[in-house]
């Protein structure tokens, strides 16, 4: 089955399922941005880098989704969450486990698939599961 | 030289589930408020509302043959009204106009609503969940003010039993910590039951120069809107992306802080607040953004009563958003009716005693939050 990205550039996937989250960093203020975006929501600069997010962080925050909400392609229940990484960006994400986790926990980042789409190809998201890798 | 302001009339059609049009239920408001005031002549018209579509406010003038002025429909949110209710206060104690007419007007999606805020990546990828995002700040708040389901739940049980009394809230039964624990788990912490429903309704305030209103009317002393400030967007209802914002003042705190200053007062000063229970923990969020406490001191609050009828400050004796629901364009509107009939002392079974001084507070998607101050 073919695999498709949810949306371009939001993250880079190898063909050995390794995968990245690209970001921006502003060359006026530092100030890291996920996804990548044009300008700096910090200090509206457009000179920006686009670089490789960190794959480990650490859980700041998570609840578990029990309702399919609109446009939702995978399974319910899920968790879902705020993940920080060691540069202090924190990101929204799914978390791959189905209960609350506790705060400070180690995460990963992983490739995720969510579900089918109408053109029959599998949908790919990032997400972030306890581990180290 | 500015001129006072005064809320010289309200209406409100009642929040719930109808077969009626949007454009009915804000005749039926405006309607009222018109009547209230003794249907003075006005020269401008702020709509707020979030899903009613194109010219909303248009149609509802159009219907009662009121049309003419300048009508501009406003969209901020859950803070749509409190925007509207901004503009006009400005309109009319800048000398703009003598009187400006508000209206909220909003029949909602049933269901987890779709917004046109997430990208459709976020859609399918189970990231525009907003009950979701509701549960991550209600856990981010017990982490970091040490409040309990339990506190949650008192909210609601606090809440609905003003509701029982207010004739236009959806519902109107009192409820128990276990029946709200029992409800069902909707997002971790958040059961069903600590979750405002979103539903339909309008509501309407004549606003008008203190000097033309009937000499009791009461003023608004200040009404003010702001929206978040730069990185602090994880701290507010919808985070996407962020940083740290510990150090970052929330939109609801820079707006209390504004309107604190324009009226002269401070939280010791008010007699009375309705505020934003989205959820239950979005309302015990408020009292340390207004600074009711310092932060993270809010359990207290919850746990001493202070907030309950005859408290030092009673939050939300209209029932708030838990009893009534959220019709999002005339939420806010309803909060400063509540207020301004307490104070007017028109409160019927849900009057307190020496209502002086009155907060409003709505916080939402943007994020933004209005703060409007009612005296007497």
């Amino acid at each position: 089955m073919t695999a498709r990205m949810v949306h371009d550039g939001l993250f880079r996937l190898d063909s050995d399922g390794d995968i990245r989250l690209l970001g921006s960093r502003c060359e006026e203020c530092s100030h890291l941005q996920f996804p990548v975006a044009e300008t700096c929501s910090m200090c509206g600069s457009e000179r920006s880098t686009t670089i490789d997010l960190e794959r480990q962080g650490t859980l700041w925050l998570s609840t578990v989704v029990t309702n399919a909400p609109p446009g939702y392609l995978g399974e319910v229940p899920y968790g879902f969450g705020v993940v920080e990484l060691p540069s202090g960006l924190r990101i929204i994400t799914l978390i791959t486990e189905k209960e609350v986790v506790e705060f400070g926990t180690p995460l990963r980042l992983v490739a995720h698939d969510l579900g089918i789409n109408d053109d029959g190809e599998m949908v790919v998201t990032y997400a972030f599961s306890p581990g180290s890798s | 030289m500015t001129n006072s302001v005064a809320v010289a009339g309200v209406g409100l059609h009642p929040f719930g589930r109808f077969d009626r049009t949007v454009t009915q239920m804000g005749v039926s408001a405006v309607r009222a408020a018109l009547e209230d005031a003794g249907n003075p002549s006005f020269q401008s018209v702020f709509c707020a509302t979030v899903y009613s579509g194109v010219a909303a406010g248009h149609k509802v003038l159009g219907a009662l043959g009121l049309t003419g002025t300048p009508i501009v429909n406003v969209e901020a949110g859950c803070a749509s009204g409190g925007a509207a209710l901004m503009l006009a206060t400005n309109a009319v104690r800048s000398g703009q106009c003598d009187t400006a007419l508000v209206l909220g007007i909003e029949k909602m999606p049933r269901g987890i609503i779709r917004s046109s805020f997430f990208e459709p990546w976020r859609e399918q990828s189970g990231l525009a969940a907003t009950p979701a995002y509701f549960a991550l700040r209600a856990m981010r708040l017990m982490r970091d003010s040490g409040i309990t389901k339990e506190d949650l739940a008192q909210i609601v049980v606090k809440n609905r039993a003003e509701g029982v009394n207010n004739e236009i809230a959806m519902y109107r039964t009192a409820t128990t910590v276990e029946a709200v624990l029992e409800s069902r788990l909707v997002c971790e912490p958040l059961h069903l039951h600590m979750l405002c429903s979103p539903n339909e309704g309008a509501a309407a305030i004549v606003v008008q120069r203190s000097d033309l209103a009937r000499r009791d009317a009461p003023k608004i002393a200040s009404a003010q809107l702001r929206s978040h400030l730069p990185g602090s967007i994880l701290g507010e209802a919808t985070p996407l992306s962020g940083v740290a914002d510990e150090n970052i003042p929330a939109a609801s705190t820079i707006a209390a802080h504004a309107a604190f200053e324009e009226a002269g007062y401070g939280p010791d000063d008010l007699d009375l607040i309705e505020c934003q229970d989205t959820d239950a923990a979005r309302e015990i969020l408020a009292y340390e953004e207004l600074g009711l406490c310092a932060r993270g001191d809010s359990a207290q609050l919850v746990r001493n009563g202070d907030t309950a009828r005859g408290g030092r400050w009673p939050v939300n004796l209209s029932g708030g958003l838990l009893s009534k629901g959220e019709p999002l364009g005339a939420s806010a509107l309803a909060q400063i009716i509540e207020l301004s009939n307490q104070i007017d002392g028109r409160a019927g079974i849900r009057q307190i005693e020496n209502a002086q001084i009155g907060l409003a507070h709505t916080v939402g998607r943007g994020a933004n939050a209005a703060v409007v101050i009612i005296t007497k």
